[in-house]
């Protein structure tokens, strides 16, 4: 059990060793990373079963007794976000290895992606408030380097985007030394049980500060308003496979420790600081939206999508530091949980999708494409799937995941921010029906749609495959909805 | 000692600070590299700062008595490696996107954002633009 726990982040260190070292082999490297993902999703599931059946597992490095050591903590939370980052990598692995993007990746593509994903796992896995701005500094390192690589639209666009990726994330990681500092000085521990044991002995208004700097991190790291605009701005920049990894975990690893700060290691949290993470929820929310109507680019709209989709997740674990009691605080936090899951998926999904009708109509604008109805009718089905779930229309995973959310916001009433939630839901129907009628229904603005010879059949397995689980997810959402309520029963110190 | 770590840590946040908010890239840029080092200094601060004595267990002796908090050192030590590595990144990305577009405006550079001058215009009525 002990090694278990941190293998997850040992197989993709040692996936981005091996593809270093091929970097000249380029055939092997991309065999390698296909494995290497592939053990990564075997050993995740595995732990997840392992952590649902014996319940969390733990394991200290370095030798020293457990509030110094550097703690390795899995509980279910966890285990199920790092099943689906082991489902991302090998999904964005196996697209890649179909020709979407006009050019081939850059030879360093694999090993970065592979230091994102150690580095998104070890966030995952800590139990350590230092080690968790270690492993996002990882995160950023690697995320920078594959902004960097390639050349895509001319050398301007990749640095442009990494200058505007690069600024608000490095403030929001100084932020996030800060918040570490303040709360080593006023508690003496960083180890998140010893925090969590600490934190009542402070005074109120002690800990409403030193939570309030560890969440404004963590929420520009998770692109909520008003620090968003860095990812509509650099996402673009990546190619296709790339950007659907990133769009469907980055952001989600900051909500995720947001869920885990104020959920588990401060709880209960300063009441003050749940309303305004409600409102700055509700406001993300309509921004992102908002930003989404106006663009005509596939990957910008689709980029404001996840800022908006992120506000969902931030108002589900708002409910939860608000709630009344332990049970309604479950359902929140399960809800917020289980909106991660269907997020995560659907939204990479859409971003390999975007991809495709790259790769078919040869433009990412809107206005420059259409027509696939008529050519490719699959594409469009496949298409349907995840945009009808972003939307949250019955009975697909979205429509359970807004029910979630909106219940808890209804039994707490919160009316204000359930109708917000309800007209983004009504705007987001607007962006995907835009995406609908310019790329799919329309005729395509020029006679003759150039043809395409590229073999795309990694990518077509792909989208189906995750299209299927999203059809899974919401015809039988109830399997999921048990995990996600047990997994946050945990929090806060629970059994 | 430590009136005059705090004095350097709030003069130097804001002045960070001052800088980070500048248009002009290679400021920005320069005053997160300060900003880090401020960091820095509230976490040195963050241990047992009136001891002056070393981190390290004296010879003969099996625990620590008045000597600095080893922990916080280790965290700046960390602290510096990453943000120095960060630091000299973005000079160079800052120095490339100078050199290649002779700007250092953040308003000008809109390479990955559509121009805000530039009407947002539906399909059906950019072609009624081109007909005539």
């Amino acid at each position: 059990m002990t090694t278990l726990i941190l293998l997850p982040v040992l197989t993709t260190l040692a996936t981005m060793l091996c593809t270093i070292f091929t970097v000249r082999r380029q055939h092997w490297q991309q065999w390698i990373s296909l494995v290497g993902s592939g053990t990564l999703a075997c050993v995740t599931l595995i732990l997840l079963q392992q952590v649902l059946a014996k319940g969390p597992a733990l394991t200290a490095l370095g030798g020293w007794p457990a509030p110094y050591a550097i703690l390795f903590r899995v509980d279910a939370l966890s285990a199920v976000m790092l099943v689906l980052t082991a489902l991302m990598a090998c999904a964005a692995l196996v697209y890649m290895a179909s020709e979407v993007d006009p050019l081939p990746p850059h030879p360093l593509t694999h090993p970065l992606l592979h230091g994102a994903l150690a580095g998104i796992c070890g966030a995952l896995c800590t139990a350590d408030l230092f080690n968790l701005y270690v492993w996002f500094e990882v995160i950023l390192v690697c995320a920078l380097g594959l902004l960097a690589l390639g050349n895509l639209g001319g050398r301007m666009l990749q640095l442009d985007a990494v200058y505007k990726y690069f600024a608000p994330n490095l403030l929001a990681t100084l932020l996030l030394l800060i918040a570490v500092g303040l709360i080593y000085a006023a508690t003496g521990y960083l180890q998140f049980d010893a925090l969590h044991q600490a934190a009542p002995a402070l005074p109120e208004a002690l800990v409403t500060v030193l939570v309030a700097t560890l969440l404004l991190a963590l929420l520009i790291k998770s692109a909520a308003f008003p620090l968003y605009a860095w990812l509509p701005a650099s996402y673009p920049a990546l190619p296709v496979a790339v950007m659907a990894l990133f769009a469907g975990l980055l952001t989600k690893v900051g909500t995720y420790a947001i869920l885990r700060m104020a959920g588990d290691v401060f709880s209960p949290t300063p009441g003050i600081l749940m309303e305004g993470l409600g409102w700055i929820a509700a406001i993300t929310m309509v921004a992102g939206v908002l930003g989404a109507a106006y663009h005509w680019d596939i990957r910008r709209i689709l980029s404001f999508h996840i800022i908006s989709q992120i506000g969902y997740i931030l108002l589900a674990i708002a409910l939860g530091g608000l709630a009344p009691d332990s049970t309604s605080a479950h359902n929140a936090y399960g809800a917020a949980l289980f909106y991660t899951v269907h997020h995560i998926i659907v939204k990479a999904n859409l971003f390999l999708l975007a991809g495709l009708v790259f790769a078919c109509t040869g433009s990412f604008d809107l206005r420059r494409v259409g027509g696939l109805v008529a050519s490719h009718p699959l594409l469009a089905l496949l298409f349907a799937v995840p945009a009808l779930s972003l939307v949250g229309v019955p009975p697909l995973s979205g429509f359970w995941a807004k029910l979630l959310v909106l219940q808890e916001a209804l039994a707490q009433g919160r009316m204000l921010w359930a109708a917000i939630a309800l007209s983004v839901s009504f705007l987001t129907l607007y962006s995907m029906l835009k995406i609908w009628q310019e790329a799919f229904w329309k005729a395509h603005p020029s006679a003759k749609p150039q043809k395409t010879s590229r073999s795309l059949a990694p990518a077509w397995l792909t989208i189906t495959v995750l299209s299927g689980i999203t059809l899974l997810l919401g015809i039988s959402p109830q399997q999921l909805l048990a995990v996600s309520v047990l997994a946050v029963r945990s929090l806060g110190g629970g059994p | 000692m430590m009136p005059a770590l705090v004095c350097a840590f709030w003069i130097s946040l804001a002045a960070s600070l001052y800088l980070v908010l500048s248009r002009d890239t290679l400021r920005c840029v320069i005053g997160l590299g300060l900003m880090g080092n401020a960091v820095n200094l509230l976490l040195l601060a963050s241990g047992r700062l009136q001891y002056t004595q070393p981190a390290v267990v004296p010879p003969g002796e099996s625990a620590l008595s008045l000597a600095a908090n080893p922990l916080p050192q280790a965290l700046v030590l960390t602290a510096i490696v990453i943000g120095f590595a960060l630091l000299c990144f973005s000079l160079v990305v800052v120095m490339a996107i100078a050199e290649r577009s002779g700007k250092d405006d953040l308003l000008l550079l809109r390479h990955t954002e559509p121009e805000d001058t530039a009407p947002v215009v539906p399909s059906f009525l950019e072609k009624e633009k081109e007909t005539p």
